[in-house]
């Protein structure tokens, strides 16, 4: 297990090196930040000044070197913008982004998981059927769109809902969050549901085939011919079972959900990092753009590395052949 | 149950195929929505990027309202009085033609790479799915957005990033397909009659996996739509020349709190119906002609 988990992060730390390689040489390419931060009417020392100041000067090489030896020091470059360090922009809007995609799971599962299993149990019942045909939608509409939707029905339409923005927010522990507050939920509501429409028809098609699967095993008929109620088998015996790979897509969903939440937040003008991202790539915002893309693979990679390692924790048949490979 | 008369493969197939009247439904969907958008310059009531067509006394018109140059705007109009429905016919041209170029080239590209992985083995073979890996382990908005926060905007700039995002997918398919054909019988009888690798591969093995491969790219042009429409609405897809109907939506979205929903929603209504049938379709022939392949989370 160790040796595993060892070599594992070996790999992790690999992949985040080439990563920030290509994302440094990548955005390296996008136009010159210059031409949009200066004015116009700057004459040609003035230009100087301001490349020189912002290291655009030095060769690429050099630019990497001090970028990768700042990010050790986690310091990932000043937005050419906002002049604050990237990273600290990023870490300010990270708790909006955090909050949403956890809000956002939060509806997948508790909806995914019991409508996946009542599909599952009666897939050929009228219920069954609906929830199926639900769920392609699902899979089918475009995330933004529904967003759009949403606003025109729940905003324009019927009121109810704020159609933009974060709501008003809590301090906890030096974060804010906003699910302690009645304003903050309603802001939160519509995007969360937006994001959560997909992956909330994976864990419904999940579910639902695990227990179909589950409910033709013999341990299943055991336990019903043993005089067990139905509701006991669900819990007991099909819902543990399907449980390692309703754990490990929950998992890696999750750094997708932070992903999709640049189209969300960019609907909902939501002020989370997604948002951030969009409005920094507009401007040229380079150390912004490179500072997210990193954290974002770390992220992933993080993420990533943990779903691995829960994975070998919670079956046991990955740990023996990975102990043969 | 044994049938008398003897069928042709094909068909078998279209016999196959038509058993399910949901598929049949989205196929002939498919073709009108198909045929709509090559044909779109003659079945639209105007052009709609001909500024000459356009008269401003007609902008924001409800569905339903005559236009004064006589037709009706059966969907509405937008901000410039241009005609939803005729603007959506040659955003669905756009949108399907980007999806389409996109996947053929990247599956051209895949398959390709996915082949000679599979060939080569040993090395080349270990870093090409090390990369695929990586790649896959992304979500493919995020790929795409890196891209094209590096390259910058146009509609070849979207090709070459939805190629990109696609490819690895391909590769990684036609490399597991290959290798289950390398071990049949007519790959050993080709070898022994001193056929050249490249001739193996291209004329015995790539015939053998280009079925499975087609029906694969099949359902990843509605991915490839779906992904180009995003990002076009994030303003980093398609240019405002060529409107694509994620572009359509987006500038619906002004319009939207002030109840003008038509703007947005026909074009989203179009995107979605385009996207469902490319499914429903590319799910049926998946199942007609290949039953042992499956979806990405094997469901």
């Amino acid at each position: 297990m160790l040796t595993f988990a060892f070599r594992r992060l070996l790999q992790s730390v690999v992949v985040l090196f080439i990563m920030s390689a290509l994302v440094f040489a990548g955005v390296y390419a996008v136009g010159n930040p210059i031409d949009i931060l200066i004015n116009p009417q700057a004459d040609q020392a003035e230009i100087a000044a301001a490349t020189a100041a912002l290291g655009l000067d030095l060769p690429l090489w050099r630019q990497y070197w001090n970028f990768i030896a700042g990010a050790f020091a986690g310091d990932l470059g000043k937005s050419f913008s906002a002049n604050v360090p990237a990273v600290k922009l990023i870490f300010e809007r990270m708790p909006a982004t955090l909050e949403l995609a956890l809000a956002a799971m939060v509806i997948a599962i508790a909806f995914g998981i019991p409508l996946g299993l009542w599909a599952g149990l009666k897939p050929d019942s009228i219920p069954g059927r609906l929830i199926m045909a639900g769920s392609i939608l699902g899979f089918s509409l475009p995330t933004f769109w529904v967003g759009l939707m949403l606003i025109m029905l729940f905003s324009v339409w019927l009121g109810w809902l704020p159609p933009t923005g974060r709501g008003q927010t809590v301090m906890v522990l030096g974060v804010p969050v906003s699910f302690f507050t009645w304003d903050g939920l309603q802001h939160l509501f519509m995007p969360a549901l937006n994001l959560a429409l997909f992956k909330l028809s994976l864990l419904i098609r999940l579910t639902r085939a695990g227990t179909r699967e589950a409910l033709s095993q013999d341990y299943v008929r055991l336990a019903r011919a043993k005089g067990l109620s139905m509701a006991r088998v669900v819990r007991v015996h099909v819902l543990k079972n399907i449980m390692i790979p309703i754990v490990t897509v929950t998992g890696l969903e999750f750094g997708s959900l932070i992903a999709f939440a640049i189209v969300t937040e960019t609907i909902f003008a939501w002020p989370g990092m997604g948002k951030l991202l969009i409005d920094s790539i507009n401007v040229l915002d380079r150390p912004v753009v490179v500072a997210y893309l990193l954290i974002i693979v770390l992220l992933f990679v993080v993420i990533n590395f943990l779903v691995d390692l829960a994975y070998t924790a919670l079956d046991p048949r990955v740990r023996i052949s990975g102990r043969s490979a | 149950m044994v049938t008398a008369t003897a069928h042709s493969p094909l068909r078998e197939f279209t016999a196959g195929f038509a058993r399910d009247r949901i598929a049949v439904a989205a196929f002939v969907a498919l073709c009108l929505i198909l045929f709509a958008a090559i044909f779109a310059p003659f079945v639209s009531p105007q052009n709609p990027y001909d500024l000459a067509q356009l008269d401003i006394m007609d902008s924001k018109a409800a569905p339903g309202t005559k236009a004064g140059a006589g037709f009706t705007f059966w969907l509405g109009s937008d901000d410039q009085g241009r005609d939803m429905t005729s603007a959506i016919l040659y955003g669905l041209r756009i949108s399907l033609g980007v999806g389409v170029a996109s996947t053929l080239a990247a599956l051209a590209l895949g398959m390709a790479i996915g082949l000679a992985s599979a060939y080569a083995g040993g090395w080349l073979d270990n870093l090409i799915m090390r990369l695929v890996d990586l790649q896959l382990s992304f979500p493919s908005i995020l790929i795409a957005l890196i891209l094209l926060a590096v390259v910058g905007q146009g509609v070849d700039k979207i090709v070459i990033a939805l190629i990109a995002v696609q490819w690895a997918y391909y590769a990684r398919t036609v490399r597991g397909a290959a290798l289950v054909e390398r071990r049949k019988e007519y790959v050993d009888a080709a070898r022994v009659m001193a056929f050249s690798n490249l001739r193996i591969v291209f004329r015995h093995i790539l015939p053998n996996v280009l079925p499975a491969m087609i029906v694969v790219a099949t359902v990843q042009v509605a991915h490839a739509i779906a992904l180009e429409a995003t990002l076009s609405f994030l303003g980093l897809g398609m240019p405002i020349t060529s409107p694509s109907l994620g572009l359509l939506i987006s500038n619906g979205f002004a319009h939207l709190l002030s109840g003008r929903y038509w703007i947005s929603f026909f074009p989203g209504v179009a995107l979605l119906v385009t996207i469902v049938a490319i499914n429903l379709v590319g799910d049926r022939l998946r199942d007609v002609l290949n039953p042992r392949l499956q979806s990405h989370y094997g469901i």
